[in-house]
């Protein structure tokens, strides 16, 4: 979309869960979907008395991601409590990292519609999350909420960027690469609709030309990057009309409403936030020498665009392709086994983009979790490969081998699916759509060329899609031709 | 620096605290006082000096990440005013 008149101004806040396997300051368990309740102590129900102690793997992840976004790594970081009251948050503060963050000042590069743009990286901090509320029915109308304490201190790091970004679809792939090098480098599962990423903009609007920032709105509750795509573009014309119609852009938090796909103002408080951050008594500082980082730095897996560019360099793919595989660190590890046992990077490309992403979206699942192994597209590639199934008959037993999980050859053997690559067998089949069909064989010898589709596909028909397609062509051509 | 009502009605509200106005102007008085006694760091020259993050000289206290099971849920939810579905119950936030 874009704005003849006025250029957009974006920034986002984007909470990563840290995939630790213990709290940020308690022994308490981080895993996802538990029982309300059953993974609470004293520390994280924010009991009086109670002492968080800094899980070590939590400033271990967060340098790593500072180093992955170009950042650099302070020297030394504190806690902070920012105060405010909410049922979540049973202290009734929230430990962050006010003024000393552990990581400051990085980029990390997309590649915008007219080619690469670095988009800046203010701040990495580490903080804790809040527990989760249950309202019953819609927050505005409910009578009371449930409280559950589980998600109530997994650490959480939060990634701000500069507001480098001037379009809904650069917001969207600065958030997609920034996941991508997240997963990478293994630090979070970034599944959004787990709330394990979660993203907040600030988005401004201008006259093109102006250099001064106009007033800001923030949009939260946008689950999934079509709805960050379609809540900035909502704003931008929201506010595009506001200041059309002569009057002002009110600095407010908006929220957006996926069923109404609008974002509506979440009614301002009477006084503006004041969470009188102060250094938490409890924490010491945190302290990181250049020797940490160092050992850091060279456990840093590959990222994003080094393998991006090894796709392009090592096997010739396509940008495109390369940017698809590299989306995601499972993805590529998958290709990455495949290519190991087959040749044609573009075919098991074609495949992973295909078939395999079709049905993990249909299925809405993660490629870690799909059921056909690495060895076994690797397999069903050879029987095509082989001439025993067809490219055709491979998408049936693909998409059996997905459901089921059995191997490419057992598929095809239950099935009866062996493709007919037996001449003899084909011969009298081709003889027999020629005679029943003998103004189409007219229309192929009076230069109708396209007329041979149709008789192909009568034959594939005869056979149930089970004939090779290709001999039966050189069957047919045969045929027509010498007479 | 003094603290206006103003000031003392904003804190109370950020506390949740309903004040009347003796309570107010009582606060105001005893707070004042005390802050004017902690202004008295004020005279102290901290040119060149650090600021002070953490009393103790002492960091990276860590723990290392590995999991083990809470508080069993019935003790956690013991005192909650209302329970429901294994989970507290509160009144309507927003």
């Amino acid at each position: 979309m874009v704005l003849p008149n006025y250029e957009a101004v974006i920034g986002l806040e984007v909470h990563v869960e840290l995939k630790t396997q213990s709290k940020i300051f308690c022994s308490c368990s981080t895993a996802f979907g538990a029982e309300p309740n059953t993974q609470v102590c004293p520390v994280c129900a924010g009991m009086p008395g109670a002492l968080p102690v800094l899980n070590r793997q939590v400033v271990e992840f967060a340098i790593k991601t500072g180093l992955a976004l170009n950042c650099e790594i302070a020297g030394m970081s504190k806690y902070d409590r920012k105060n405010y009251f909410y049922p979540d948050l049973p202290k009734a503060y929230q430990v962050s990292q006010y003024d000393q963050p552990i990581c400051r000042t990085g980029y990390l590069e997309i590649e915008a519609e007219e080619g690469k743009k670095r988009i800046g990286i203010n701040r990495v901090h580490i903080e804790e999350d809040a527990g989760k509320l249950i309202h019953q029915g819609a927050i505005t109308t409910s009578s009371y909420s449930l409280v559950d304490l589980n998600r109530s201190g997994v650490p959480l790091l939060e990634i701000v960027s500069e507001p480098d970004l001037r379009t809904p679809r650069e917001a969207c792939l600065y958030l997609e690469k920034l996941r991508s090098v997240l997963l990478f480098l293994g630090v979070s599962d970034c599944k959004m609709e787990e709330g394990s990423l979660r993203c907040d903009a600030n988005i401004s609007i201008r006259p093109r030309g102006e250099t001064r920032l106009g007033t800001k709105a923030e949009i939260k509750n946008m689950n999934s990057f079509r709805s960050l795509e379609r809540a900035l573009e909502y704003e931008l014309t929201r506010q595009m009309e506001v200041l059309e119609d002569g009057e002002e852009v009110v600095q407010e938090t908006r929220t957006w409403d996926e069923g109404q796909q609008a974002t509506f103002s979440m009614r301002s408080k009477e006084e503006a936030d004041d969470y009188r951050y102060f250094p938490d008594p409890d924490l010491v500082p945190v302290v990181v020498d250049q020797e940490w980082v160092q050992r850091v730095r060279e456990s840093l897996p590959e990222l994003p665009d080094a393998a991006r560019q090894r796709l392009m360099e090592q096997y010739e793919l396509p940008a495109y392709d390369a940017g698809v595989l590299t989306m995601t660190r499972d993805t590529l590890d998958f290709f990455d086994e495949c290519i190991r046992h087959y040749d044609d990077a573009k075919v098991v490309s074609n495949w992973i983009m295909g078939e395999m992403s079709r049905l993990l979206n249909q299925h809405n699942l993660e490629i870690s979790a799909s059921q056909v192994s690495p060895s076994a597209l690797v397999r069903m590639l050879r029987l095509i490969d082989e001439g025993t199934i067809s490219g055709k008959m491979a998408k049936t037993v693909f998409e059996e081998m997905f459901t089921t999980g059995k191997e490419p050859d057992v598929i095809v053997k239950e099935k009866g699916m062996t493709q007919i690559s037996d001449e003899s067998a084909l011969e009298p089949l081709v003889v027999q759509v020629l005679e029943a069909n003998p103004e189409v064989v007219e229309d192929y010898r009076g230069g109708k060329t396209k007329a041979l589709g149709f008789l192909v596909g009568q034959v594939m028909k005869a056979t149930r899609g089970q004939a090779n397609p290709k001999l039966v062509n050189q069957i047919l051509k045969r045929h027509l031709d010498k007479s | 620096m003094v603290l206006t009502k103003q000031k003392i009605e904003h804190v109370a509200m950020l506390a949740r605290l309903k004040l009347d106005d003796e309570e107010t102007e009582l606060f105001s008085e005893q707070l004042n006082s005390i802050l004017a006694y902690v202004e008295k760091l004020d005279d102290l020259n901290t040119e060149g000096i650090e600021p002070l993050v953490h009393v103790l000289p002492i960091n990276n206290v860590f723990r290392d990440d590995v999991a083990r099971p809470g508080m069993p849920r019935e003790e956690l939810l013991a005192n909650a005013t209302m329970v429901e579905e294994g989970q507290f119950k509160v009144p309507r936030i927003v």
